[in-house]
């Protein structure tokens, strides 16, 4: 990284910022009505069609819906605390798509230690749906809360192995450098040499995107919405946008350390890191639809008895034949 | 008295703490109920109001619960939000008119009701049924009970988190539904028995189409099985939780699937056979792992069992009458006397008892729901088990809050 701060860097990032903002609000939108579409093929109903041409406008109706609404606090909920929870949920994300590299020329920032600034900056969001569980007063939100921190707490760990293991691999925490050591043809992708990596990556990603079956924080048919019970409006609307960019990131992460970023077999450049990064939404979705939710202690046991192990002798795996 | 003020410190007006000056445990401020649901011995333990609004108490049941963590130490089920008054109806109406209310105590399976009340009357009244009746009786009945068991299984998945196979079981549940409506003219709270037969006889386009759904289902079936049963993360939800053991189903007086997941094979239609069931061949499916996953696999095999009666009664549907000529007219009236009647319902034994002076109206109707008896249970079931698990146990006791309040 360069020692001096330039005026154009810094304009660079501002405008990489602004860009990131439009694609995560207009992301949002394209998969709330994909969320939804997708809801409706599995579960055999045409999911939204009434607004728009196949109810396309679905999701601009649902925002403008949310956005008109009043924003209720309840009654001796911490004000700065519920007020805050949602902006902090949202915000840092951004941050966080700063460093991805959508392709050689579209990268907002490239930074070589990416990798670190997208994992110290996601940490946010469990801070965030701490705050608003715990300020909004309710013992609902209070459970969900709990359930938050001690999901997403203990998921990283996992989610640290998997990435170290491709880190050490690689040699370098910069995003851009590690596509452009992966091959263009599938066989010469990340995911083809650290397949256990891949898949403890992916697990804990939902883990930590608070995704089902692993939607915990959130489980309506216990704590009719966890952290989120008191909020309306943009309120939910900021945790609800944050919960796709959060996904847009995990999915997006997956892609550049595993599927090869914007390389393809053939025309390499920012579609394959979009399609590849679809694809794994797509997937996401299917999980929420097919699968119930699992207990917490299972939640817990899974990643403490199965992933963190495994994570760890895949790291030492990674390390000895980096040795040799 | 109750000025805005006094409404809104809700600790002045709790009357347990009235005698300390106000309620010091804020968590216990509540409404009268609350006040009186007095904290364990572990003094860190949180008080949760589970409904009578939550998304998994299936209507307005409303469960308090003493949380350490995410454990239940105690869970009180508080009924009564949905009380409307059925025995004290069926006292100032004559038994036709009553007959509707029948379809409204438990909407799931209402015509399990229907013909408890109606066989109480008949037995009282001794009115005789044509057999043509006794059959579609049966018929109307399974159905009914496959769509109840449908809808079960479709809000118990909900319950445990997956959103897609109730939209499955509607989609089954529909055919039901247009079929019951071809033969009864409503699609959920049906009264279609009356005293000495049933409403209307059967269609071509019923028989046909009762025909046509019994394979349809079976051919489904399959498909639920491997797509839901068999998840890995459904059996570890509910396999070994919320064990019921058989001494605990008879201190409660628990009753089908509930009582049958426990091993004891008590059906209504084996044990004290009424109408016609005696005739068909079919099995009262037990389980003994006494667990919800018994309880889940014990209603799956009902549905089966249910398909095997509809098919042997769909065949040997004999010809004649759906009334009985010399059946009463509507403003009949009853003589003195008593008698009960039991049916097996989706949710266990469904009794009603007369008692008849010789008016008009019944003197006194006791209806016994079994869903009562199922979730009086759920107390010390609970005791000790997660939150989560709380859920999977009260979904697994398959309730419905208007039969148990009545």
């Amino acid at each position: 990284m360069n020692a001096t701060i330039s005026f154009d860097s810094v304009l660079h990032v501002v405008l990489a910022l602004v860009g990131v903002a439009v694609f995560v609000g207009l992301n949002g939108l394209l998969l709330v009505y994909a969320e939804r579409k997708v809801a409706g093929f599995i579960q055999r109903r045409p999911g939204p069609y009434e607004v728009g041409p196949q109810g396309i406008l679905q999701a601009v109706a649902d925002a403008l819906k949310l956005i008109g609404k009043q924003l209720v606090r309840p009654d001796r909920a911490d004000p700065l605390l519920f007020w805050m929870a949602p902006v902090l949920a949202f915000f840092p994300v951004l941050l966080l798509f700063l460093p991805l590299p959508f392709s050689p020329l579209l990268t907002g920032w490239d930074v070589n230690l990416g990798l670190l600034l997208i994992l110290a900056f996601a940490g946010f969001n469990v801070l965030a749906l701490l705050l608003a569980g715990w300020g909004s007063n309710n013992k609902y939100g209070l459970l969900g809360a709990a359930r938050a921190v001690a999901q997403s707490v203990a998921y990283e760990i996992p989610l640290l192995l998997a990435v170290l293991a491709i880190a050490f691999q690689e040699g370098t925490l910069s995003l851009s450098s590690i596509v452009a050591t992966q091959g263009s043809m599938p066989w010469q992708w990340n995911i083809a040499v650290q397949p256990l990596a891949f898949l403890i990556f992916l697990i804990s990603a939902l883990g930590e995107t608070n995704r089902a079956p692993f939607d915990l924080p959130e489980a309506e048919s216990e704590l009719t919405a966890g952290f989120h019970t008191e909020y309306s409006g943009m309120g939910f609307g900021m945790f609800f946008l944050a919960e796709y960019a959060n996904m847009i990131v995990a999915c997006s992460v997956c892609t550049v350390l595993f599927l090869g970023g914007w390389k393809g077999p053939f025309l390499d450049g920012a579609w394959w890191f979009l399609a590849k990064v679809y694809a794994l939404l797509l997937a996401m979705m299917w999980f929420r639809w097919t699968f119930p939710r699992v207990r917490f202690d299972q939640l817990l046991n899974l990643n403490w008895r199965w992933l963190l192990p495994l994570g760890v002798l895949n790291l030492l795996a990674t390390a000895f034949v980096m040795k040799l | 008295m109750h000025s805005a003020d006094t409404l809104r410190s809700r600790p002045t007006s709790c009357p347990a703490a009235s005698a300390d000056g106000g309620c010091a445990d804020d968590q216990i401020a509540g409404d009268g109920y609350t006040c009186r649901f007095e904290r364990g011995a572990r003094p860190e333990s949180l008080i949760l109001n589970m409904g009578p609004q939550h998304p998994s108490t299936h209507g307005v049941l409303r469960v308090l619960l003493e949380l350490d963590g995410e454990y239940i130490v105690r869970a009180e089920p508080v009924l009564g939000y949905l009380h409307r008054m059925h025995e004290k109806m069926a006292e100032v109406k004559n038994p036709a008119q009553f007959m509707p209310n029948m379809g409204r105590v438990d909407y799931l399976h209402a015509l399990a009701w229907n013909w408890a009340y109606v066989g109480a009357v008949e037995k009282l009244a001794g009115i005789e049924i044509p057999e043509r009746a006794e059959y579609l009786r049966v018929i109307t009945c399974e159905l009914n009970r496959i769509s109840s068991h449908l809808l079960w299984w479709g809000a118990y998945l909900l319950d445990l988190g997956a959103f897609t196979p109730i939209m499955y079981a509607f989609d089954d549940r529909e055919m039901l539904l247009d079929l019951l409506q071809l033969m009864t003219g409503s699609r959920l709270t049906y009264s279609s028995f009356r005293f000495g037969g049933v409403y209307t006889d059967a269609s071509p386009a019923f028989v046909q189409g009762v025909r046509q759904f019994v394979p349809h289902l079976r051919s489904r079936l399959p498909m639920y099985t491997a797509l839901v049963t068999e998840n890995i993360i459904l059996r570890r939800r509910i396999e070994e939780v919320g064990v019921i053991p058989p001494d605990m189903v008879t201190r409660y007086g628990a009753s089908g699937p509930v009582a049958r997941g426990s091993g004891i094979a008590y059906d209504v239609r084996r044990a004290e056979p009424y109408s016609v069931y005696d005739r068909f061949d079919y099995e009262i499916p037990t389980r003994a792992e006494q667990c919800s996953m018994a309880r889940y696999m014990v209603r799956m095999a009902e549905i089966e069992q249910s398909l095997r009666i509809i098919e042997q009664a769909i065949d040997s549907l004999p010809e004649g009458e759906h009334m009985h000529p010399k059946a009463p007219k509507p403003s009949f009236k009853l003589p003195a006397g008593e008698s009960y009647f039991a049916v097996e319902g989706a949710r266990g034994k469904i009794g009603v008892w007369i008692a008849s002076d010789g008016g008009k109206t019944p003197y006194r109707v006791k209806l016994r729901a079994p869903g009562f008896s199922n979730l009086a249970l759920f107390a010390e079931c609970a005791r000790g088990t997660l939150l989560a698990d709380a859920v999977a146990i009260l979904g697994s006791l398959d309730m419905v809050i208007p039969e148990i309040d009545r």
